[in-house]
This record gives C-alpha cells, structure tokens and sequence, in this order.
C-alpha cells in the first residue's frame, strides 16, 4: 500500500484517534489517506494552533498528541508549538510534508528546512528518506516523544515518498533505540539516603513541578506528602498535582507565588525537588537562592540535575517510581515530627500575616482575581482551564486553587501567547464529558481567535471567559514598575468588538461589566449549547502581586 | 533517631561544576546525515565552546567517533556530557582520562623559507620529528604529528620564519589498554 496509507495504519496502532492539522500541497498524500483512516482529522486554522490544540490535547488526556502541516510555512507555522512542546515537555508527534526528494535543497516552492530550522528545539526528529522508513519512523516517535523526559518529536515526510508503495508490518515488539534508554528506577541507596536526610531535616519543603503530572504520579506524591508532613509548593506547571485545599499546602512559588510559599523556600534547610528544574522564574536572583538549603534533586532528565543548583543528593528516575520508594524508606525510620513544630508555626504565621489578597472594587467593579473566584465557583473547581500568558495566567494560577492534575493548561517555559484557546480545543476533543475553559486575556487571544471557526465547525464546545483589560497587561505592570511608567505598545484600544466578533465566527458572545451579573453570564455561558465566549471588563489597571521582582531574592518580594 | 542519624544535612556536599582542565571527549554517535549538526548546534545553543573537533568512521561503518576537546574550567563537563547523552543519536560518550589516553594532532605548516634559513627550519622538523612533505622556491610545507602541547610548540618555533598558513586536525584520542 502506499506509504501515507501505513502510517494510518501505525498511527491507528498507536492508538492516535485525534490529529490537529492544515492540509497543503506537500502532505496531500497523507491527507488523502486520512479519509479512509479509523480517527478524527481536526482542521485547525493556522499550523500553530494544531500544534498547540495537541499539546492540549496531551496535557487533558496524557497521551500522545499529534499535529500536522504541509511544508514550507505549514512547517514553519508548527515552530512555536514544537518551541512550546519542548520548553513544558509534552509529548506531541508533529508530522510535516516536504517537497519531493527530486525537489530538495533547490529553493522548491513552499521548501524550508524545518528539520534544521527544528533541530534545537525538538527531542528527536527523522526526515524519512526511503518511504520504507516511514512506519518504524511512526512508532519512534511515539516511543520517544512519550517516554522518559516527554517532548515533541518531527518527522518530516517528502511528497513523493508517502506515496510509494510499501508493505505494512504491525508493531511487533517495543521500539529499541541503542542511544536512548530512559532511566527510570531511581538508584535504591541515593532513595534511602535522600530518606535519612528527610528524617534530619527540621525546615524541609517539597518543591513539585509538571514532572509530577508527566508522571501521572499525584497520588504517590499526595501519599509521600502524607508520610512525611512537610510543607508543599509548586511551580506553575505543577498545580493540581497536590490539592490546592489540603492543610500542607503553601500556594505557588516563584516571581507571582505567595510569600509563605517563597520564604520557606529561602529559609529551608532541606529542599526536595521532584519533577521540576530551577526555571529561573522560580529561583529568582540565583546566587541568593535557598541560601540555607541542601537539596534532594529528583528528575528523570539527568541533565536538570545541577544544571542550575547544584544538588547534594540527585536521583534520575520516573518520580512515579521513585517517590513510593522514598516513602517506604521514609517510613521505615525512626522519625519525630514533633521537630518540624516550629517550622510549621513560623510558615503559618506568614500564611496569616500574607494571605493572597486585593483591594474590594469599586461598586460593579469587576476586579481580575475576583472573576477567577467567580470561574471557580461555577465550575465547581473542577473545569478543565486552559490559559494564554500574562497577568490573567498569574491570577488564575493564584486564586483558582486546582485540586486535581491535568486540570490546569498553559503555555508555562516559552511563554506563547495565543495557546490557550487551541489548547483548550484539543483538551476538549480529549476530553469531551469534561468542563473546558479558557480564560484568556485580550492581548492573547487575539493571537489565535481563528479558532473559534474551529470550534464552531467541528463542534467542539469549548467556553472563553475573557479577562478584558484593554491592555497587554504584564508588559504595562512591567513598564510601570521597572520602566518609569513609559508605555510603549502596550495599549490595546478598543478593538475589536468582542461580542461581535464571536458571533462572526457563529460562537455565542457576551459581555459582561458589572461585577453584580458576572456569576449569571459565566453560567449562561457554560450552559450555552456550543463555544461561548463571555468578554469580562476587568479594571484596566490592575497589578499582579506579590512579585519577586526580575533578578531579585525571594526574599525580596513586593506587593 | 536510629539509622536517620546517619545522614546529617551539614555533611551533605554537592559536586564540583568545574573541573579546571582540559577534557577530551570521545563521542560515538550513529553514522546518519545531520548527526554532526545536532552535536555542533548543542554546544553553540548551550553556549559551550568546542577547542577542537574531529570526526571520523570507526571500525563499524554504522558509528562515527567525535572527539573534541573543550576547556573545563569555563565549562561543567557534567553537564555538557548529560546534554549529549540527551540526543537520541549519540550512543556512547567518554571523558577520556588524561593518564590513561594516548592523544594525537596533526598539522601542515606552510612557512615562508629563503636560501638562508631553510636548514634551520629542517633541523626543527628534524627534532620535532615532523616532515617536509612539499619545498618550492620560496615555501615549505611541514606535516608534524603529536599532542596538542608539541604542536604548539612547534609552531611557535616556526612562527618567527613567517607562517604563511596552518591547518590543524583537532585532537583524537583512543584509551590505553585492552577495553
């Protein structure tokens, strides 16, 4: 059969039934195998957004998300996405066409090198040069991009080669690649030491990040947590790993997290981080970091280990894995939690003495931390909730309080504005019984509002509350803060008209700028049969705090 | 406190990130195009700076060895190694030991020579065991082989007779013994 058709076949072995993509004239083959293919073909509206619409997908489901585009600036289209999967470590598979091999390295109509153009920010990529390649190519990606540290993983496919005529072999045996071999145990006597150090430590902190919920291991982290009684924070990318409600925890740490969170991790003595990697949005100014900390280093990238702070006691493994051991070990010692007292009465009394908190609005004033209270309370807690990036990102991450993983979707190390409404596409195909949100800000959405034609035609019900400041807001609390107020591009005016805007597309649209009906209209909008969209007039100048400032100590914070 | 006794925070040290010396990596990667573009790019992305690179086949048409030498007292040789480690392609990598290490360069000097002064840069070549592999009329060309010093060395010797160009392999490496 011809090549496109096998790679259904070995993407239906794989158990894809979801691909997020832009035909053109590179991957027709592969577009024409996809109408006879057992999966559903999601046509996005820019490249960029496919890609982003899998990694949602990823995050929501915990598979493998896949994401097409044709050649040249369908592949170009793809980078920022593939730049993203990277920085946050989601497993995507993207599958570009190229131009035919006769065409290659000739300036061929719609030509780009995007396997070059890709190189530092994929995990793996195969250009397929024998169409005979293409299935084994298949399925390494998928063992690659999904096992050890996830990432996205390319494979570029000329025309002509998906359409020569090859047999197709199911899978018979696992992927083996001689120069990849995950580590996944954990070395059982740095476990047990990393233990005896968790026993002496009388100001420990656990420091979770989105490894955790790579690793699907929640549950194990809630039981270590459980064992040892320590108190717990977590990065951006980590929220819902612990619940959000339960009494050990302290709130997000890093430049927007809370102050109880930041000073115990710059007065601890023992800091264990599991799945996470001293961004420095977390470490702040680096040499005053932690200055009293030894740490424990868990991750199953060796190379986060010491790559930013040096660790004292470093385990590479699936921290699925090695967190059960570390709590049996635990558990296995003579240990006297009656020495972590005045560690925890010191972090309650900053807990009391700095809640997060806002100023009350004025009256029918709609302050932004209030309306991610209100999104919490109509979706019970429990929604789906992807975001874009900026100061709404930050305000949600604060005050939604996620209690469970996979519930919270965001564009956390590259930063990308515009991924929350494909992203919250493709958790929604995932994930369809689920509640999915977006809560977005003006500056972002625009970046991808395209997608609501995606939505709309293939019927996916997903529901923007829009966090409507008329600013690109981070950037101007930046500008005010560090920049001596001088606004420089940072004012969005009052295009477009949101409402209207939503309705072109054939979304449902509201607006909202009364604080007194912002509960009815959120619900409306959720109970609105197919993709809503509900324009929130925030107060224009409200600031994100507490902050660490750039480059300063955590226990520098202000606000 | 029993057995957690055995481990106190105060005793717990974390390793050095410098080394301090030069390191000599010997890389083995699979022989497939863009190999050496996925290696190169690593170190410029990272902002690790490659001294020297050679690549070539091994006895087994399907493995490449790179070897290059990088200064460890800017870089964290640690890390650098673990980041390779990272790219699917490179199946081994090893810090060769400087004691346990024979390592060669190789290097063709072109040096401008005159009737006056040829046979003072043949005794050079002579005691630094190199060859003259080309003579003109006014210029020779000196192949010499050895560590990386010696050829430094040689060069410096050389460089008063005026160098007229230099090409220099980069070191390679094999460990000594039987593994």
């Amino acid at each position: 059969m011809r090549a496109a058709d096998a790679m259904m076949k070995a993407l239906e072995a794989e158990g894809v039934d979801h691909i997020f993509g832009i035909p053109g004239g590179a991957n027709l083959p592969t577009y024409d195998a996809i109408v006879g293919a057992d999966l559903r073909h999601v046509q996005a509206r820019h490249e960029q957004a496919a890609g982003h619409a899998a990694e949602g997908y990823a995050w929501a489901t915990g598979r493998t998300g896949v994401a097409f585009g044709t050649s040249g600036p369908g592949a170009t289209n793809l980078v920022t996405a593939i730049a993203d999967a990277m920085m946050d470590s989601v497993p995507v598979v993207f599958v570009t066409g190229q131009v035919r091999t006769d065409l290659l390295g000739t300036d061929g109509f719609q030509e780009a090198d995007i396997v070059g153009i890709t190189l530092p920010i994929v995990k793996h990529s195969m250009m397929v040069t024998d169409g005979a390649q293409i299935l084994e190519y298949i399925h390494e990606a998928f063992h690659i991009a999904s096992t050890g540290r996830p990432g996205p993983v390319l494979v570029d496919i000329p025309q002509d080669l998906s359409k020569q005529e090859i047999s197709y072999e199911p899978p018979t045996s696992g992927v083996e690649l001689p120069g990849y071999r995950p580590n996944l145990e954990g070395n059982s006597k740095q476990i047990r030491i990393a233990a005896k150090a968790m026993a002496n430590a009388k100001r420990p902190i656990i420091y979770s990040g989105g490894g955790v919920i790579k690793a699907n291991a929640s549950a194990e982290l809630r039981e270590l947590c459980a064992s040892v009684g320590f108190p717990v924070t977590s990065t951006l990318m980590g929220l819902g790993a612990f619940p959000a409600d339960e009494t050990n925890w302290l709130g997000m740490l890093g430049m927007h997290g809370t102050r109880a969170a930041n000073y115990s991790m710059d007065e601890a003595d023992l800091i264990i981080a599991i799945g996470a990697r001293f961004d420095d949005r977390i470490t702040g100014k680096l040499s005053e970091f932690a200055p009293n900390a030894k740490f424990i280093h868990i991750d199953v990238d060796p190379a986060e280990i010491s790559k930013n702070v040096p660790a004292h006691i470093p385990i590479v493994g699936d921290v699925g894995l090695v967190l059960p051991k570390l709590t049996r070990e635990y558990r296995s010692l003579q240990t006297d939690s009656s020495r972590l007292d005045g560690w925890w009465s010191r972090i309650k009394a900053w807990q009391e003495e700095y809640p997060l908190t806002y100023e009350p609005g004025s009256e029918g004033e709609v302050k932004p931390q209030f309306m991610i209270e209100m999104m919490h309370k109509v979706t019970g807690g429990d929604a789906i909730i992807t975001s874009d990036v900026g100061q709404h990102q930050m305000w949600t991450a604060q005050y939604y309080g996620f209690n469970k993983p996979r519930k919270w979707i965001n564009s956390g190390g590259l930063g990308t504005m515009g991924y929350g409404l494909p992203a919250a596409i493709g958790a929604k195909v995932g994930c369809p019984d689920e509640q999915v949100v977006c809560l977005s800000g003006d500056g972002s959405l625009i970046m991808n509002i395209q997608e609501l034609a995606t939505a709309v035609n293939e019927d996916i019900p997903v529901k923007v509350f829009l966090m409507n400041n008329g600013f690109m807001g981070m950037v101007r609390q930046w500008q005010e803060l560090f920049w001596s107020g001088n606004y420089s591009g940072v004012d969005n005016g009052p295009s477009p008209d949101w409402v209207k805007l939503a309705e072109a597309f054939g979304a449902n649209g509201l607006r909202c700028d009364d604080s007194a009906d912002l509960e009815e209209m959120m619900q409306a909008t959720l109970d609105h049969d197919g993709p809503a969209l509900l324009d929130v007039r925030v107060s224009p100048r409200e600031n994100c705090y507490p902050m660490i400032p750039a480059g300063a100590a955590a226990r520098d914070m202000v606000g | 406190m029993g057995t957690s006794e055995m481990v106190r925070l105060e005793d717990l040290h974390a390793g050095k990130v410098l080394s301090g010396r030069k390191h000599v990596l010997s890389i083995l990667v699979e022989n497939r195009p863009g190999v050496l573009a996925r290696v190169a790019g690593l170190f410029s992305r990272r902002g690790f700076n490659i001294d020297t690179l050679a690549v070539g086949p091994t006895d087994d048409e399907n493995i490449s060895r790179i070897t290059l030498t990088l200064d460890g007292a800017v870089h964290p040789i640690d890390q650098v190694t673990k980041q390779l480690h990272k790219l699917i392609n490179v199946l081994k990598i090893r810090d060769m030991e400087p004691q346990g290490t024979v390592a060669r360069e190789m290097a063709l000097f072109k040096v401008s020579a005159a009737v006056e002064n040829r046979a003072e840069i043949v005794q050079f070549a002579e005691i630094f065991r190199a060859k003259i592999v080309d003579v003109s009329r006014r210029a020779l060309i000196v192949e010499v082989t050895g560590s990386h010093d010696k050829i430094g060395a040689f060069e410096s010797m050389l460089r008063p007779h005026g160098l007229l160009e230099m090409v220099r392999t980069g070191e390679i490496a094999l460990a000594r013994g039987g593994d």
